[in-house]
């Protein structure tokens, strides 16, 4: 029913056509070797021997996408307008997201979002039943995350764990604003927005090496 | 009977395989005499009598009828997932631990496959599901099930396993006697069926400067990974299939994606966007929690290969060895996100002495694979171990190894020796060398 072997019976064509332009002249031949080569090679990139499929993806318009394109990238493509400030970002947390990250950010149950990572304190009393308990915390939002975008990112799709998506941009640059003011990379005085988001230099990007 | 000569193959009883065989049909011929012998006087020998008497009651009544779905025997119903423990404020991010040790084979029932929810398992309406690719394209195109299942499928078995699968023995400074559910339970392996990502791909016409796709669930959390486009053009597919079935809600129902031999978090389930791209994302999960936090504290992103790595699941952690001085087979679990598995060796003395292991059939890449070792067991203390080694050249570390290269509470992607200590009881506990 299917050709499996379309694309390569075009590869065959291409090569009986280059040699009989080969036998004009040795000049020629030189120069079908080379088409053939390129040709080769842009079938291989493009072309790569497959099945046929029924290609039945609609056409996705730009207003069917607008609404689902969330994704904060690193150079701030995606953000949003609005702005909020740490005074702000306080309120909502201690309403919204305190009863999990604890008062300062730091006690849990969930993910520890300021201070350094690493191993809580000896001198804790409750070290080891911590570590067992929220292994989460061991690491912190503050000290290990590259870019301040990704606290946008992250609130604004999934948090709070209970509503996500619930806040809106005001908010969740307000938020962002508070827990960068945990770890001392944003003072009050800051307004944050999508211009400066960027400017917030994260201690985990100056330690960021990529896996081979 | 002829006698048969067992071979030691390396220190405290780990046997050549072929002697184990031979013993064993001894053994079992051996053990047949019994009923033969006993048959001589007939059961309903005197013509008054019915046999009944001598027959268990399942064999005189007529069985019930099968169910439309069926479900294991109530006589296993202690072969569970278990959930590791999480406070409640935090129990919508949730780790089931697979049954390890009572799997056999290579396939883990899809009931019991492991499954990490970071913001629980949404209730998705097939009807209203749709697949979008978008972003550095020249078709942005959307899907509907539907038609994706019209598309040709391959199917393939594998391994997933995440991240964080057995991160305590990495961390914990003390090693803590669980069991392999608990220690090695975010490891399953399942034939997945569904659509190569290349065929969608190329429908859409990926632009020259595309390097990253960001993957996204329609989960609570909208769950997101960037993942290298040529891995996915690769041999990624969108998963449709789990053991012949469509996938779980708790695998990602309708579709997920699936990423041969990468951690268990970029397989992003309940799939409903692709982004492609010419730069990551940072997403959270990449940006703090899946990292790898190294010995001199720089922070190693982007580490998605599960590495090589194996376990002994018979016996395993938290077992009695029920008999003392007893042959035993030693059974366990190899697999690597390079590659195919490519030799297990086994140690019954703590690493002193090695030997080959049994690899059994089928050997795939980035599968599960499962290797045997006979073992008699002369009653005093053992510690048994596994090392595997792939087809790319990588060998399992020890503990120590793997820890000098990692920060002290860096617990993703481990993957040191593990270690079962048998006491002269009989116990099996978790323990370091």
């Amino acid at each position: 029913m299917f050709d499996r072997c379309y694309v390569c019976a075009r590869m065959l064509n291409t090569v009986a056509v280059t040699l009989l332009a080969g036998k004009a002249s040795y000049v020629v031949l030189l120069f079908g070797a080379l088409l053939l080569g390129i040709q080769t090679t842009l079938l291989r990139a493009e072309d790569t021997p497959q099945l046929l499929t029924p290609e039945l993806g609609e056409p996705l318009h730009p207003s069917d996408i607008e609404n689902y394109e969330i994704t904060i990238f690193p150079n701030g493509k995606n953000l949003p307008e609005g702005q909020g400030t740490v005074a702000q970002g306080e309120v909502l947390y201690q309403t919204q997201c305190a009863m999990c990250h604890g008062k300062k950010g730091i006690e849990g149950p969930a993910a520890r979002l300021a201070g350094s990572d690493g191993w809580f304190s000896f001198r804790d009393p409750l070290r080891v039943l911590r570590i067992r308990k929220h292994p989460v915390l061991l690491i912190s939002v503050g000290s290990m995350w590259p870019f301040a975008t990704t606290i946008f990112d992250y609130i604004r799709r999934a948090m709070p764990h209970q509503a996500p998506k619930s806040l809106n941009n005001d908010e969740v640059y307000a938020l962002t604003a508070y827990i960068l003011h945990l770890n001392d990379l944003l003072n009050t005085a800051t307004q944050l927005d999508k211009h400066s988001i960027l400017e917030i230099n994260m201690p985990g990007k100056a330690r960021s090496v990529i896996a081979d | 009977m002829k006698k048969t000569s067992v071979k030691a193959v390396a220190g405290n009883g780990l046997l050549d395989r072929r002697s184990f065989l031979m013993s064993g049909i001894a053994l079992s011929a051996s053990c047949s005499l019994g009923p033969l012998a006993a048959s001589a006087s007939k059961p309903g020998g005197v013509s008054s009598q019915s046999i009944s008497e001598s027959f268990p009651e399942w064999m005189k009544v007529p069985g019930h009828a099968a169910t439309e779905y069926g479900q294991p025997s109530a006589h296993e119903s202690q072969v569970r997932r278990h959930l590791q423990k999480s406070a409640p404020e935090t129990s919508i991010f949730s780790i089931w631990h697979t049954p390890i040790e009572n799997q056999r084979g290579i396939i883990t029932p899809s009931g019991l496959h492991f499954t990490v929810n970071h913001n629980g398992i949404p209730d998705i309406a097939p009807q209203r599901h749709v697949l979008m690719i978008h972003g550095l394209v020249e078709r942005p195109l959307k899907f509907d099930v539907d038609s994706l299942m019209l598309y040709p499928m391959v199917s393939n078995i594998h391994f997933l396993e995440c991240a964080g699968n057995t991160a305590s023995n990495a961390v914990s400074l003390t090693s803590l006697d669980q069991s392999a559910q608990e220690l090695f339970g975010q490891i399953s392996g399942s034939e997945w069926t569904g659509i190569p990502l290349k065929h969608l791909f190329k429908e859409a016409g990926i632009k020259a400067s595309a390097k990253w796709v960001i993957a996204e669930g329609a989960d609570g959390g909208s769950h997101s990974r960037s993942i290298p486009l040529d891995k996915l053009l690769d041999d990624a597919i969108i998963a449709l299939y789990q053991n012949g079935e469509r996938i779980r809600p708790s695998q990602g129902y309708p579709m997920r994606l699936f990423v041969p031999g990468w951690e268990g978090n970029l397989n992003i389930k309940w799939l409903h966007r692709l982004e492609v791209t010419d730069q990551p994302a940072y997403t959270k999960d990449e940006s703090g929690l899946y990292s790898d936090i190294l010995e001199d504290g720089k922070i190693q992103r982007f580490s998605f290969h599960m590495d090589v790595k194996s376990l002994i699941t018979h016996p395993s952690g938290r077992q009695l060895l029920p008999e003392k001085r007893g042959f035993y087979e030693i059974s366990g679990l190899a697999w690597s996100g390079y590659g195919k598995i490519k030799l297990v060796e086994v140690s019954a003395d703590g690493g002193k002495t090695w030997a080959r292991a049994h690899i059994e059939s089928p050997i795939l890449p980035k599968s599960l694979t499962r290797f045997s070792m006979p073992w008699r067991w002369n009653g005093t203390d053992a510690i048994l171990l596994s090392r595997a080694t792939d087809e790319a050249g990588r060998v399992q570390p020890t503990r120590d190894q793997w820890r000098a290269q990692h920060a002290s509470y860096s617990f993703n992607h481990y993957n040191g020796i593990q270690a079962w200590h048998i006491s002269s009881s009989g116990v099996v506990e978790n323990c370091y060398v």
